[in-house]
């Protein structure tokens, strides 16, 4: 929007955006939207975090369009910086190999959310029609004659400081809260290398795992190995791969060797 | 004790005036303090008290007795007006403006009963400790009979009608204790349970009696009723006389109270002998005689008194005549007898005394006639049916001799103790003239006649005749320790009456302070001595009648079943119990039924109908709770949805 | 163009996260959506902050997001908790507390 429009013009100006920003918008939104949607639709959560850095990213293009470019660094600092790395770090811990089964498992839950949402959306947006019919838009312009940043520092040192020093003690409870709930206490000394060892003895199991390709039709890494009668070696594959990659796995109704056949 | 309300409703009027106590008298609550320290020491001391126990029982009903005797004496020494000695012992309930007065009124009334109960008690005492001699439960018998005389002291002797209720329920608890004191028999349970419920309604009559009286006057003590008696509404005065009565009725077994005292004989012998024949079912007849200013105010109430003494003692000789148990037969004497008393007492001023003097010797001869009957149970290995008697009269000769003396003094025999009490009153009923002195005088008369029937009846089968014993029963006297309170007491059979009539003033005279003087009322209808001459003559065909039938002819080992109706319903007890049970028990066991079955399926029904509409909806809807967090996110999102509903009707109206 | 397509775009975000909070079982998924649907929030604040002319839906906005850093730290670390104890991510298989 211009600051630089008569007083005249400057309400029309005000109350429709540059075409400039429109053209943003009209980008933007979309993307915002359909990244948003494949997010909540897609069955792995890495794309999920993926497609919501996309979304927070647009987000932050609206905000520097809205005269919030304090905000709009903020947002791509804080949230697709920060917090979208914290979750893509938890998701490496959780496991990202397992993909989320799409089948659901709670009657009705499905059809109610879609419903549901439908219905909130089309209320709030029914709601927002009716209400922006007789909106007047002010602009930032004055708001900002200082600076932006300038501005919200005001503020936030002026009347909301009482908040601003609450929201410090708040991400401090919050970091120690982090470090408390993740704090893993040792209640048995660490197993040593010889018990690591001797453990697997006991378990019958001393040899190392078989490797990726043995025996295999495929020397690929996610081509898992093949025991002496033909069926699929469990562990053979990372589990990541398995989770990735199950159309490679042989199925047990074409395995290669029949029975009694001399072994390879 | 008395009970004042306010100081100023105490008012001094006509009644009697009683002068603090002095000397010896102030001893007066020792009369009391013995007998229950003693019944202390027995009910408490437990076992080790077993080889004396019985001879401090004894020991402290005689002391009491000495202690009485000296009371009497020094009383003897003062003049009319100075003989109601009141003491005041401590303030019982002192709260404001609500005193309680604990204190003991010592008069020639309660003198009379002091020396009855001491005396006669102490001869029981003594009986029982050779007709408990081989029970082991001894010492808690003794304990039992001397808290009962402890209470039926404190009854006697308090000055208040509150005092005297607190001896009232002693009594009564007593009573039962005793009554059910072979309570591993069932009967006995029954009996006791029997007894106490029925005293129960008589009870409820008297507290009711009681609260009426301080309602009224603002004090229960007797010198403040009494002196107020006078300016009391008629209504009042026969209101609290019928309660009174009521009351009575319980404690004396009267009609229609009177179920009770038959089944009370599964008691011990002395316990029948000295509870439920020479005292505590006369504490009725002291009871209304004491209460003789609020009577005097109420025609009505004496009237309703001289009735319930009428059919009582008609009542009480019919069933006397079908009973061939000897304890059921001398307990429907009581009854009858105690009608008598309270006939007398009901007559009016001038007969009261001739109440007590009746109740005296019939408490000296009934006493002996049931010891006398205890003794030949004691001798027939405890058979009670007299049908199982017969000839003991040469194998118990001092039962016998003891027990005749009992006979011919209560069927008025000439110069025997009841020619002087009952014939008495058989005259004054008379002498009172009009219709209802006939039909009174009359019934009495009846009475008297029915009972030389059943007491020459009850001799003729136990006595005579040939023996009927059980095989294995070898009768024989008994102990000293038995045979020597029944010759006292027999003693004071034959002579009790010509002593108290004729000795000084009498007992007439000696009770005058506390009832007034005895008058004679309106002429006689018959004179006196026609009237003698009458009643010995229906007396004499009633016992040569029961001669005929029981004496001459052999008495068959069981009853005859071809009887007349009549016989059949005595032998029910004129169907007392069978009354009760269709009035009060029936109706009252259909309304519980009716009530336990709306409490089941009325009250339960809503509470647990409630609980399981709660218990049914909760339960199904906990269901709600899955455990699974997006149900519960879908819940509040609709609940948001909900909410932006909510705000958008309300801004859009 | 009119400011308000802002709110129609931030209404339909917003509803898409909570279609997908209750859609989703993977936690850190529903995470995102809850993180999707502050932000939407955030786009309506700075939105309403240009209508309004003044900074302070800017300010709200920006303490929306120091809050939700702070619920991000500790919801994660809850679900990696739970993940060591439970070997699994999923929201449905945290349901013991029920009837």
């Amino acid at each position: 929007m211009s600051g630089l429009a008569h007083l005249g013009t400057a309400s029309y100006a005000l109350q429709q955006t540059t075409k400039g920003e429109a053209v943003i918008f009209w980008l933007l939104a979309p993307i915002a939207v359909l990244a948003a949607m494949a997010m909540v639709l897609s069955r792995r959560a890495v794309h999920s975090a993926l497609l919501l850095a996309v979304v927070m990213l647009c987000l932050a293009t609206f905000y520097a369009a809205q005269d919030a470019p304090f905000l709009a660094f903020v947002q791509v600092i804080v949230y697709t910086g920060a917090i979208m790395m914290l979750f893509l770090f938890v998701l490496m811990l959780v496991g990202v190999s397992s993909a989320d089964s799409l089948v659901e498992t709670l009657r009705g839950q499905r059809a109610a959310a879609i419903l549901g949402g439908l219905g909130f959306a089309v209320l709030l947006i029914a709601l927002i029609g009716s209400a922006v019919s007789s909106m007047t838009v002010r602009g930032l312009t004055a708001a900002n004659a200082g600076g932006n940043v300038q501005g919200i520092a005001r503020l936030l040192f002026t009347r909301y400081v009482f908040a601003f020093e609450a929201t410090s003690a708040l991400l401090i409870t919050a970091a120690l809260g982090a470090m408390v709930l993740t704090h893993k206490e040792l209640l048995v000394p660490k197993a040593t290398q010889r018990q690591l060892a001797a453990r697997r003895f006991a378990d019958g199991d001393p040899s190392p795992l078989p490797g990726p390709g043995v025996y295999a039709d495929h020397d690929a890494v996610d081509t898992p190995a093949l025991l002496p009668d033909g069926s699929v070696a469990p562990g053979s594959v990372a589990p990541v791969l398995e989770s990735m990659s199950a159309a490679r796995f042989p199925r047990p109704d074409v395995l290669p060797l029949a029975e009694g056949d001399p072994q390879p | 004790m008395s009970v004042t309300a306010s100081s100023a409703l105490l008012v001094q009027g006509a009644g009697p005036q009683y002068v603090n106590a002095t000397g010896l008298f102030t001893l007066s609550w020792v009369l009391i303090a013995l007998p229950l320290l003693s019944a202390a020491v027995l009910l408490l001391t437990g076992r080790r008290a077993n080889a004396w126990g019985h001879l401090l029982g004894c020991a402290s009903v005689l002391c009491s007795f000495v202690l009485g005797l000296a009371m009497l004496f020094a009383m003897l020494g003062r003049s009319g007006p100075d003989r109601l000695i009141d003491q005041h012992l401590f303030s019982w309930i002192p709260a404001g403006s609500f005193q309680v007065e604990a204190g003991l009124l010592l008069d020639p009334l309660s003198m009379t009963f002091v020396l009855l109960i001491t005396g006669v008690g102490g001869m029981i005492h003594i009986y029982s400790i050779g007709y408990m001699a081989h029970d082991p439960e001894r010492r808690r018998f003794f304990g039992e009979l001397n808290l009962f005389v402890a209470a039926m002291l404190l009854l006697v002797l308090g000055d208040s009608f509150l005092t005297l209720y607190v001896g009232w329920e002693g009594v009564g608890l007593a009573s039962y204790l005793l009554i059910g004191f072979w309570s591993y028999k069932p009967t006995a349970a029954t009996a006791a349970k029997k007894a106490f419920l029925v005293n129960r309604v008589g009870d409820v009559g008297l507290s009711l009696a009681i609260m009426l009286m301080f309602a009224t006057f603002g004090t229960t003590s007797f010198a403040g009723v009494f002196s107020g008696a006078d300016r009391m509404m008629a209504a009042t005065a026969t209101g609290i006389g019928l309660l009174l009565l009521l009351g009575a009725c319980g404690k004396s077994a009267q009609f229609p109270l009177q179920s009770w005292l038959l089944d009370a004989m599964e008691g011990p012998t002395p316990v029948s002998a000295l509870i439920h024949a020479a005292t505590m079912v006369t504490a009725g007849v002291y009871l209304i005689a004491r209460s003789n200013p609020i009577f005097d105010v109420s025609p009505n109430a004496r009237l309703g008194v001289t009735i319930v003494g009428a059919v009582t003692l008609l009542f009480g000789a019919t069933i006397g005549c079908a009973y061939d148990d000897i304890k059921k037969v001398l307990a429907s004497s009581t009854m009858s007898q105690v009608g008598y008393m309270i006939l007398a007492v009901g007559i009016g001023p001038g007969v009261y005394a001739l109440g007590i003097v009746q109740l005296v010797c019939h408490g000296f001869f009934k006493a002996t006639m049931f010891l006398g009957a205890g003794s030949v149970m004691h001798a027939t290995k405890d058979n009670v049916n007299m049908r199982h008697y017969g000839g003991l009269r040469r194998l118990m000769p001092i039962t016998f001799l003891t027990f005749t003396a009992g006979y011919l003094a209560i069927i008025g025999f000439p110069f025997f103790s009841g020619f002087y009490s009952k014939d008495k009153i058989i005259e004054a009923a008379f002498d009172k003239g009009g219709t209802s002195g006939l039909v009174l005088g009359s019934a009495a008369l009846l009475g008297a006649g029915v009972t030389a029937y059943y007491m020459t009846r009850l001799m003729a089968m136990t006595f005579f005749g040939r023996p009927r014993w059980e095989e294995g029963v070898t009768p024989n006297e008994s102990p000293r320790s038995m045979t020597m309170p029944m010759i006292v007491l027999g003693i004071g059979a034959v002579f009790a009456g010509a002593l108290l009539t004729f000795v000084g003033d009498g007992l007439a005279g000696f009770l005058t302070p506390s009832l007034g003087p005895a008058e004679k009322g309106s002429p006689p209808v018959i004179s006196a001595s026609g009237q003698t001459l009458l009643i010995l003559a229906v007396a004499t065909v009633g016992a040569v009648i029961a001669y005929l039938q029981f004496g001459r002819r052999s008495v068959p080992d069981t009853a005859r079943q071809d009887v007349p109706v009549v016989v059949t319903a005595a032998r029910q007890a004129l169907y007392g119990d069978a009354v009760n049970e269709a009035v009060f028990m029936r109706p009252g066991q259909y309304t519980t039924r009716a009530l336990v079955f709306f409490d089941n399926f009325g009250v339960d029904g809503a509470v647990r109908g409630l609980a399981a509409l709660v218990g049914g909806s909760s339960g199904r809807l906990r269901r709600v709770q899955t455990g699974f967090v997006r149900s519960y996110a879908l819940l509040m999102f609709g609940g948001a949805a909900l909410v932006v509903i909510g705000l958008t009707l309300a801004y859009a109206i | 163009m009119s400011p308000a397509y802002y709110l129609y775009l931030s209404a339909i975000l917003f509803t898409v996260g909570a279609a997908g909070f209750l859609l989703r079982r993977n936690a850190v998924v529903v995470f995102m959506c809850v993180e999707l649907m502050l932000n939407a929030v955030n786009l309506t604040l700075v939105t309403f902050a240009r209508i309004n002319g003044t900074l302070d839906g800017q300010i709200i906005a920006f303490f929306v997001m120091v809050v939700a850093a702070a619920e991000v730290v500790v919801g994660l670390a809850i679900i990696v908790t739970i993940f060591r104890t439970r070997q699994s991510a999923s929201v449905d298989d945290v349901n013991l507390l029920k009837y």
